[in-house]
């Protein structure tokens, strides 16, 4: 008998609007939402600069929603829980955070999203005229094999994806260079996770997938999407060990290299296990003389309760380092 | 029959959306196999959407493309965009008729597949609902009758089949994707959605 998730709600069927009207709240003002709409956009947003545009479907929280505000997202169009955000709410969202200087869609890799953003893209450009850009964040090594990057899903290599373009199109004159750093940003980036238990989406009360009690699953997908193969539970070290042979195959660092690294709760694993993780990364990182400039341990993406982490390394120059470490504030990313 | 009046045209569209919102279960429960689970509500969405915008007085065009715009406004994920691109991509077979007879009816679905295909960049055989949407034109143009109960019936054959040879197929798209062989054996659940909307039609057409 599968157990029915127990999760504190009012109405399933409102879960993306009541959390969107607490997010909006916990930013203390400067992140409003628009119209009642399912739209998050910046209070303090400047009269003229180019635009990032980030979103996806919701039940990932903070990811994307909780990464609006200064050297962020401008604004966020969000979906229902893990669907794409239709194309109505993908123009609102771009016509109210619109500056002038065109509009960078930033978002991660799935069929829904693309098509969703797509048809929003080619509906601004046609009827109101404004240059629009799509880079897609495409981290996640489980996958596909190289040879097929397009393929790959986007994970919590997201997050740094938005730092640096949030900064990018708060600093850069110009749609075209926020676009080419914030494609070198997500050609730098890696990431593979793991999934010790599933989540469930609150208005079907199911969980995604099932996953027997002495077993975990290295490299599913941020819904539950297939891994590379179900394994009997492994510890700590054996499981980064594995992880990060992955991403070091896809993405060889060496001595030298800098990197940020960012291990991500996906939403109900314990900070401990995460910090255990973290110290094995960094003694494999150790063995091959690369530097980590900076490391983010944390929930940044999750799968509602689904219980796992995830890896994230990104490749960093002088640019991306300058653009990921400028300041930011929102929920998803507090700098207390 | 030959022919639907625009009236009949708003209230068949009425009869597929409450078909639709009554297999959400149906749904869910054939996307949790090979997906995250979230096709059914986001179809039951979209349909509710519609039933709102499906109001006496529309031509039969705009009944379609009211249909395909509230979907893809309200729906979300792929789902929105692809179901709503069929009610839509087709619509203009109906510009300017007053009527929905069968000739039209075969060229909105044979258009609708085309855009269907294009909006996702899927042929058939990557185990998503073209693979309901293609067989159904095609058994809509093999059966070369102007009779309507007829057309629709083969429509939903045509989907049915499809659903069915969905089942061997491994998935290339979507988030079924990542399960590669691990999606063998499960019908895909848009293509399912497309024989439950085809087989709405034919009952709407049995029932007159």
């Amino acid at each position: 008998m599968a157990k029915v998730p127990k999760k504190i709600l009012n109405d399933p069927r409102n879960v993306v609007t009541e959390m969107l009207d607490g997010l909006a709240l916990a930013n203390d003002g400067r992140v409003e939402r628009l119209d009642g709409k399912d739209i998050l956009i910046r209070t303090d947003l400047p009269d003229s600069k180019v635009t990032l545009l980030i979103g996806g479907g919701s039940g990932h929280e903070p990811i994307f929603h909780g990464f609006v505000g200064q050297n962020m997202g401008d604004a966020a169009a969000c979906g229902q829980v893990f669907a794409a955000p239709s194309p109505d709410t993908i123009m609102d969202a771009a016509m109210a955070a619109h500056r002038g200087k065109g509009i960078l869609f930033l978002y991660g890799n799935y069929a829904g999203d693309n098509m969703n953003f797509d048809i929003a893209a080619e509906l601004l450009e046609e009827e109101e005229g404004i240059d629009v850009r799509t880079v897609r964040v495409n981290d996640d090594v489980a996958a596909a094999p190289p040879e097929r990057a397009d393929d790959r899903r986007g994970i919590a290599g997201d997050i740094y994806a938005i730092k640096v373009a949030g900064g990018a199109a708060e600093e850069c004159d110009t749609l075209d260079e926020v676009e080419r750093i914030a494609r070198k940003a997500v050609g730098n980036l890696r990431s593979m996770g793991v999934a010790v238990a599933a989540g469930s989406i609150p208005e079907t009360g199911k969980l995604t997938f099932e996953l027997a009690d002495d077993e975990i699953e290295i490299g599913m997908g941020a819904h539950g999407e297939a891994g590379i193969a179900k394994q009997k539970i492994a510890s700590a070290d054996d499981v980064a060990d594995q992880i990060m042979e992955k991403i070091l195959d896809d993405m060889p660092l060496g001595k030298g290299d800098e990197i940020a690294l960012m291990i991500n709760n996906l939403g109900a694993t314990t900070m401990m296990e995460m910090l255990i993780v973290n110290r094995r990364v960094r003694q494999i990182l150790a063995d091959r003389g690369t530097i980590v400039h900076r490391t983010d341990v944390g929930t940044f993406l999750t799968v509602q309760e689904m219980a796992g982490f995830s890896i994230t390394v990104m490749k960093l120059d002088d640019e991306l380092k300058h653009y990921l470490d400028l300041p930011a504030r929102s929920v998803g990313l507090s700098n207390m | 029959m030959k022919e639907l009046t625009d009236s009949q045209v708003v209230e068949m569209l009425r009869q597929v959306s409450k078909a639709v919102i009554a297999n959400v279960d149906v749904l869910t429960d054939a996307d949790l196999a090979t997906g995250d689970g979230d096709h059914g509500i986001g179809m039951r969405r979209g349909f509710e959407a519609a039933l709102e915008v499906l109001v006496p007085g529309l031509s039969v065009q705009d009944a379609f493309k009211k249909t395909g715009m509230a979907i893809m406004s309200k729906t979300g994920g792929a789902a929105g965009a692809v179901f709503g691109t069929f009610f839509r991509g087709g619509a203009s077979a109906f510009a300017d008729a007053q009527t929905l007879d069968a000739a039209r009816f075969a060229n909105f679905l044979a258009l609708s597949a085309q855009a269907v295909s294009k909006r996702g960049g899927v042929e058939e055989g990557a185990k998503t609902m073209v693979d309901a949407v293609m067989p159904a034109a095609r058994a809509v143009g093999a059966e070369a009758s102007d009779d309507l109960l007829a057309v629709f019936t083969a429509a939903e054959r045509g989907a049915l089949e499809g659903v069915e040879a969905s089942k061997p197929m491994i998935a290339t798209t979507g988030k079924a994707r990542s399960l590669g062989e691990r999606s063998i054996g499960h019908p895909d659940p848009g293509a399912i959605s497309v024989s439950i909307i085809l087989g709405a039609m034919k009952s709407y057409a049995a029932s007159l």
